[in-house]
């Protein structure tokens, strides 16, 4: 067991495994188990978080964990070697710390990959550290790290797709798996991550081990847990959608909670749990404020998304009652089915008058 | 020989930096500061729907996605021509002010106090609180699973350390418990901001989100742990953080603000935050905009838009991305530059460098307390200690004003006010600016936008001005200037030069 949790209630023990089975979507029936699992971890897990064209957001959010709370997350779930906002050492002395994660304990360590991985220029748009008097690239990094890991996670859209940076050309930014080939990288995406998504895995990693969490994987690398619903399906506003009513004007009170597509709304194209989960504490969520959902799980974001406040072309996912779509089987329905659902729709209500005719998506899906 | 200090990464700030030094008799003699990350913000967002800045330019950073956000939305909100009504002002205000809380929360305790705290002395602790005791036993039985990451490895402490058992264990409570609390006030921000970071209501010309008596209700009832101004300011601001930071100042670290340690130019900025009335008029802000130079704080001068420029000699960009006011900015890398050693462009005011951030809004506003304090306890109002102090003041105005700006919306829900955003068409030419300080200093945004599409956007971020390199007439930027004397006894345990950079809170 670990050591951590010595000195701890039985009772508040059961609880904190109560809370992991809550985060996992697991049932209270897992909580024996999970309490085995963690009474059986002989030690913390060592984390090695490593971030490069980040804002650091992905960091913060994880801060905003529900439960497990970050202390807990900090002190208790996982033993931090390197991350960049909560580690005491700074400069040669954290570098040394991580350098000796990768050779001393190869094969059992996480890596967390945040941010962009830039690799114009022989990587020269981000370094960390420096051996010899020359700047250490973070794609040398990725590499060095991501040899000797247990388990790579690639949090947030630009490590796991390349995200916001990957939209400027001159840095040629490529997201982990492709820098890792070879090596399983299971992406845990948004701009930022919920907490929820990188803890949750973090801790599935732990009790059910690297295959399972591979095993469970949809074709974009994510958690199908939490990767595996489509936003637009799973919306409460859904049914306006249906209906064909349409946010306009937001300054509108009496139908500002009309479905947001017509304001850019890219729910009819991702695939996370936001809908059900919600954000911060589970207080409210972007279409709970009225804002469309900008797709920031998606590899198209931001720059195949753009422009964020337009609406989609007419060619989405069909409206298919009662079935629910996964990412995976998106692909396929296209193909066949392209103007359907969305499409027809609103070709609808252009006809009865109820819509006026919206451009096209222009500069949609630039390359 | 001068010997060589390089300290990279600067953990425990926003992002990425390296500090390099020399330092001779114990002292730092020269100091440069090296922005070693681009992304290219203001190259991805060419051509792009103007719209999208917004959104975009959130993720410019995780820590204060707020600030920027509203930077972006007053920048488009001027191209577009918005009238941005009086409600839509008010949200971004308790939205910002939600962040400011934050961030301000999270610097002290997560970024900035492992540089003052043994954490060690916890295992000292002897007195009966059990809440206190607990926070010994966890921290000693990682100590003793041999697994005390992340709180070591550290630096060797030195005299600065606290290891006073009981002011310590506090400490570390104080740090467990502000992690909660800097979570509380996001869940605070997202009740009208939808979520954070990155949060999603602000758009051109006003905010989605529309104000009831269930979200205000929901607001002042988390900002009231925060601080409650019917109950005598009581909240963890003023009796954890405030209290936290006055004993610490005026006790034990004192010795650092008496000394001086961390002073930079003496040239302070601010642009103005919180607007009053109207939306993006930096001349009527709650914390007022203005400038300060060589020291002279009883002299505040009026900011001016127009004398901002940036330089790029010492920068990784061609020398035609130079010398340009940032409405006209440019951005184009030049990696084979021989005199560059940033990615950071050196901004200036009125071609000298300035220190922005709580401090300088505070000496800007002249506030009473912080001059006060200073005086008082003979700390150098310019110092790394007085940056400290200076932010736990601003939290606590900030937190309190957010009570008033609260109210206000319930006058105006009261009176049938329920405009919130003045949409208009993407115009097919026009220019903009959002000028806004986020809890880290002075933020500015730029666009042109030509045929609907971004033609240029600029983005001038906080820690562009305090952490900049050398300008094009060789001056050092605020970081590098403020660890010019400071005391390195121990050049493998540099402890004041991450006090110094972390007290910018980069």
């Amino acid at each position: 067991m670990h050591k951590v949790f010595e000195g701890i209630s039985r009772r508040d023990f059961l609880k904190y495994c109560g809370y992991v089975a809550s985060m996992l979507g697991l049932s209270e029936f897992y909580v024996p188990e999970i309490a085995q699992a963690l009474e059986n971890a002989a030690k913390k897990p060592p984390v090695v978080w490593i971030n490069g064209q980040t804002c650091t957001g992905c960091q913060i959010s994880t801060l905003n964990s529900r439960k497990p709370t970050a202390a807990d997350v900090i002190l208790d779930t996982i033993s931090i070697r390197f991350l960049g906002t909560v580690m005491a050492g700074a400069g040669d002395l954290a570098i040394k710390t991580l350098e000796d994660t990768i050779e001393n304990e190869k094969g059992k360590y996480v890596l967390v990959v945040e941010g962009g991985i830039p690799t114009a220029e022989n990587g020269r748009f981000c370094t960390v550290g420096e051996k010899d008097g020359k700047p250490i690239t973070f794609v040398e990094w990725v590499k060095k790290a991501g040899k000797n890991a247990h388990a790579v996670i690639a949090l947030g859209t630009c490590s796991s797709f390349g995200g916001i940076p990957a939209a400027n050309p001159q840095t040629k930014v490529k997201p982990a798996s492709e820098i890792l080939k070879g090596t399983p990288v299971v992406n845990v995406s948004g701009c930022p991550p919920h907490p929820d998504w990188f803890i949750g895995t973090v801790v599935k990693l732990l009790l059910f081990g690297k295959e399972k969490v591979v095993a469970g994987l949809d074709n974009h690398g994510r958690p199908l847990e939490f990767y595996g619903k489509s936003v637009h399906d799973n919306c409460p506003r859904r049914h306006w959608f249906e209906a064909g009513k349409f946010v306009e004007d937001w300054n509108d009170p009496e139908k500002v909670h009309f479905c947001l597509f017509l304001k850019g709304c890219k729910g009819p194209h991702s695939f996370a749990d936001c809908p059900e989960r919600h954000w911060n504490d589970g207080i409210n969520w972007c279409i709970g404020a009225n804002a469309p959902c900008h797709g920031c799980v998606q590899p198209e974001f931001y720059k195949d998304f753009a422009p964020l406040y337009e609406r989609m072309p007419d060619v989405s996912i069909p409206a298919i009652a009662g079935y629910e779509v996964s990412a995976d089987k998106i692909g396929a329905i296209l193909g066949i089915a392209t103007v359907a659902g969305i499409g027809v729709h609103l070709v609808g209500q252009v006809m009865t008058g109820r819509l006026g005719t919206g451009g096209p998506r222009e500069g949609g899906g630039e390359k | 020989m001068p010997d060589k200090v390089v300290i990279d990464p600067v953990t425990r700030i926003e992002g990425h930096l390296k500090i390099e030094v020399e330092i001779e008799d114990g002292k730092v003699k020269n100091a440069w500061s090296t922005a070693n990350m681009a992304r290219g913000f203001e190259i991805l967002l060419k051509g792009k729907d103007p719209r999208d800045a917004q959104v975009v330019c959130e993720r410019i950073c995780g820590v204060c996605p707020a600030s920027h956000g509203l930077a972006a939305s007053q920048n488009l909100d001027s191209a577009f021509g918005a009238d941005v009504p009086a409600n839509a002002r008010i949200i971004r205000n308790l939205i910002v002010g939600a962040n400011y809380i934050q961030s301000h929360i999270l610097h002290f305790y997560i970024l900035q106090a492992l540089d003052y705290l043994d954490v060690t002395a916890v295992a000292k602790y002897s007195g009966s609180d059990p809440s206190l005791a607990a926070v010994k036993d966890k921290i000693v039985s990682l100590v003793q699973a041999n697994d005390a990451y992340p709180l070591t490895p550290r630096y060797e402490p030195d005299e600065f350390f606290v290891n006073d058992p009981d002011i310590v264990t506090l400490a570390v409570s104080h740090y467990l418990q502000a992690l909660e609390m800097r979570k509380k006030a996001h869940v605070m921000l997202a009740i009208f901001g939808g979520r954070m970071p990155s949060y999603v209501s602000s758009v051109p010309g006003g905010v989605t989100v529309h104000p009831t008596v269930d979200k205000i209700m929901a607001f002042k009832n988390y900002l009231k742990e925060f601080v409650d101004i019917e109950n005598d300011d009581k909240g963890f601001i003023k009796d954890v953080y405030y209290t936290d930071v006055l004993t610490l100042a005026t006790g034990p670290l004192l010795p650092l603000g008496t000394l001086g340690i961390g002073k930079a130019h003496g040239n302070f900025m601010s642009f103005g935050m919180f607007d009053l009335e109207k939306s993006g008029d930096y001349t009527n802000r709650f914390l007022p905009s203005g400038v300060i130079m060589d020291s002279k704080i009883a002299d505040v001068e009026d900011f001016d838009p127009k004398k901002l420029s940036e330089d790029v000699r010492y920068s990784w960009y061609t020398e035609d991305s130079g010398g340009r006011h940032p409405a006209e900015g440019k951005t184009e890398y030049d990696l084979e530059k021989k005199s560059a050693y940033s990615y950071s462009k050196a901004p200036r005011y009125n071609g000298e460098p300035v220190e922005v951030g709580p401090l300088a809004r505070m000496l800007v506003k002249g506030d009473k307390t912080l001059l006060d304090l200073a005086t008082k306890h003979n700390i150098e109002p310019g110092g790394a200690l007085a940056r400290t102090a200076a932010r736990a003041i601003e939290c606590l105005l900030v937190a309190k004003a957010m009570h008033e700006w609260l109210n206000e919306l319930t006058q105006n829900l009261k009176a049938g006010i329920t405009d919130v955003c003045d949409e208009r068409e993407v115009p097919n030419s026009a220019s903009g600016r959002g000028l806004v300080e986020a809890p880290r200093g002075s933020l500015g945004h730029f666009i042109e936008i030509d045929g609907g599409r971004i033609k240029n956007y600029q983005a001038v971020p906080a820690t562009i001005w305090n952490a900049s390199p050398r300008d094009d007439k060789g001056v050092r930027g605020p970081i590098e200037e403020a660890l010019i004397g400071t005391p390195v006894p121990d050049a493998k345990n540099p402890n004041n030069l991450v006090r110094v950079v972390r007290s910018f809170d980069p």
